[in-house]
């Protein structure tokens, strides 16, 4: 290990001791009044634990290194957040330390997995594979047809600029309170994205390659199955992404227009309405956890579809 | 064009129309034809989707009508299942016309609400964009700590924080504009943020070189050649927060129970079940997104006429 690595190792290391240590006082806990001595150690484990971030954010080398550092970043935004909120008797209305939220989210954890299911399982899942899968098939349909083309993509571009959310209320009229209303919402939500994407994609095939499998005499499905939709893979997993959090955003703020009592929106709003914010933290956390590990998957089998693109071999 | 032969002023002329003819061939016939099929499967989709309410509450009892006198009474319906496009549009136009501007059954009344909140957010999140970008591309420690989580936080809903955000504010005394412009804000500062980080880094090494060998200062060479470099970069992203912000505003009116918004005016009018009021609302909406990334189109278009189109 090279010394520079040693040193921020140390640092590391003395600052997350000396962390833990000044969360055993009473006045972390919340059980006496902050003394000038508490702010004093606060302020000198506030600097060692920047300059321990910036000393690993000058390491050089390996990638963990990088991951590390966002790692510890966010480790000390957390303590300093707990440390500070319960030291200051910040008002829980206005933030909850994160301990409590954990907590809460321990302690209505069925209430919570109820919402997701309903949120989550139902109208997202739902909604963001039908919308996806009608935007492929509608762009893979209208892939010969170039006049459809024209008429319909210069329209759906324009879709992007539109606050589509907005239908929600219309949904709940038309398919109920229930997950139906909020899937065809991310339904309408996700399609164009995808529809847009797929029909970029299919163009996105060098002309060499297409006049390869011109020369082999391959028919147009051929062609469709074996060269383009291969290489439209990373403009469609790009879609996916994107839908992916469209999806959630669509189907929470659906829910703010009237749900079931289930879900992670209707959750949020009736909580946040009893000034329970604990537990509205503790939705928000799920549904934050949701959408990075619905990415994180996406990334994942995107680089098993197209480990041969470029994009993907150089990651 | 004072030296400029009279035939040939002909000529130009015939060939800027045959031009102008077949890029309307090319491009807005299918969109015009297109915006018909949709006008079109929308009055059928009216008639299919009010004809069961229509024959329960209007036709007279047993079956005294002709299917002339159901298409009528779908497209006349009091509180539609689906309102006939000629509905909305005489709703959006009445309320345009037959309402004082500053009367809340005025759909500019509630457009100015949230386009209000929607600037100011737009402003203070592209400015904050902008500060944050900078200091990323000049600090090692704030690119390897901070980009990682404002990254992160794309694929986060973070609109659910909406409700948060204005229970904090409002317990803080601020209620109005602050809090929607605020929501809106945080809408349009990832996009902005993560572009010109990006956008910022793009001169390449022999112009950065350049620089140094100028003896520029950091900031000189922020302001000559890295902030022009990101421009690029920074306008599709505004285009994306605007939009991204607009749907702020709205979402960030409905916890409130605002009474003014195009928001508010979506909540009230699936309250009472007034579906016109919704679908005018809904086309007012899109009528101010469609407006609001066309004025940033058209800013970036006078800011980058000089640059060769890629």
């Amino acid at each position: 290990m090279k010394r520079a690595t040693q040193w921020t190792v140390l640092l590391v290391l003395a600052g997350l001791i000396a962390g833990t240590a000044l969360m055993q006082l009473p006045v972390a806990k919340g059980e006496a009044a902050p003394t000038p001595l508490f702010w004093l150690a606060s302020l000198v484990l506030a600097l060692l634990a920047g300059q321990s971030i910036r000393r690993m954010a000058a390491l050089d080398g390996r990638r963990i290194y990088g991951l590390l550092t966002a790692a510890l970043f966010g480790l000390w935004v957390i303590y300093f957040w707990q440390l500070l909120v319960v030291a200051c008797e910040v008002p829980r209305v206005l933030l909850p330390p994160p301990s409590l939220i954990a907590q809460s989210i321990a302690s209505h954890w069925p209430t919570l997995w109820g919402d997701f299911v309903q949120t989550v399982l139902k109208a997202v899942l739902i909604g963001w594979a039908v919308g996806s899968g009608l935007g492929f098939a509608v762009a893979v349909a209208i892939d010969r047809l170039p006049f459809l083309q024209r008429g319909l993509l210069p329209l759906a571009s324009l879709t992007s600029t539109i606050p589509l959310v907005a239908v929600a209320p219309i949904a709940v009229m038309w398919f109920g309170f229930d997950w139906q209303s909020k899937a065809a919402v991310v339904v309408l939500m996700t399609f164009f994205p995808m529809l847009v994407s797929t029909l970029a994609g299919l163009k996105a095939s060098g002309k060499l390659e297409r006049e390869l499998m011109y020369s082999y005499a391959a028919s147009y499905s051929r062609t469709l199955m074996a060269l383009r939709l291969p290489s439209a893979l990373p403009f469609m997993f790009g879609a996916l992404k994107v839908n992916a959090t469209l999806a959630l955003i669509g189907a929470i703020v659906a829910e703010f227009f009237g749900s079931p009592t289930a879900g992670l929106g209707f959750r949020i709003s009736t909580e946040a309405s009893r000034m329970n914010m604990p537990l509205v933290w503790g939705a928000i956390v799920v549904a934050a956890v949701t959408g990075s590990v619905a990415y994180a998957v996406l990334v994942q089998l995107e680089r098993r579809a197209a480990f041969w693109h470029p994009s993907v071999r150089d990651a | 064009m004072p030296c400029v032969k009279p035939w040939l002023m002909d000529t130009m002329t015939e060939s800027v129309m045959k031009r102008t003819a077949t890029r309307f061939r090319q491009q807005g016939l299918p969109v015009l034809v297109m915006l018909l099929a949709v006008l079109l499967a929308w009055y059928a989709g009216a008639w299919a989707l009010n004809a069961p309410g229509a024959i329960e509450r209007v036709m007279p009892e047993g079956g005294a009508w002709t299917w002339q006198d159901l298409l009528a009474a779908t497209m006349r319906m009091e509180r539609p299942v689906l309102p006939a496009p000629h509905q909305v549009a005489l709703d959006f136009w009445s309320s345009l016309v037959d309402w004082p501007l500053d009367s809340p059954r005025n759909l500019l009344f509630h457009v100015a609400v949230t386009a209000e909140s929607t600037l100011w957010g737009f402003v203070l999140g592209t400015l904050l964009g902008l500060v944050l970008s900078v200091c990323i591309v000049h600090s090692r420690t704030l690119d390897r700590a901070l980009l990682p989580w404002i990254v992160a936080s794309q694929t986060v809903p973070v609109l659910a924080i909406a409700p948060i955000v204005l229970v904090i504010l409002g317990s803080l005394g601020f209620s109005g504009v602050a809090p929607k412009a605020v929501i809106a804000m945080y809408l349009c500062f990832f996009p902005v943020t993560v572009a010109m980080v990006q956008g910022l880094r793009s001169p390449q090494r022999i112009e950065t070189e350049m620089m140094h060998t100028y003896a520029a200062t950091r900031w000189q060479a922020l302001w000559l050649l890295r902030l022009p470099a990101a421009l690029p970069f920074l306008f599709p992203a505004l285009r994306v927060g605007i939009a991204a912000g607009l749907v702020g505003a709205m979402v960030a009116e409905l916890p409130t129970g605002a009474v003014a918004g195009l928001g508010a005016r979506l909540l009230t009018g699936s309250y009472y079940g007034n579906t016109i009021q919704i679908w005018s609302a809904l086309v007012m909406s899109a009528l101010l997104g469609l407006v609001l990334t066309s004025v940033v189109a058209l800013i970036e278009r006078v800011a980058l006429r000089h640059r060769s189109q890629p």
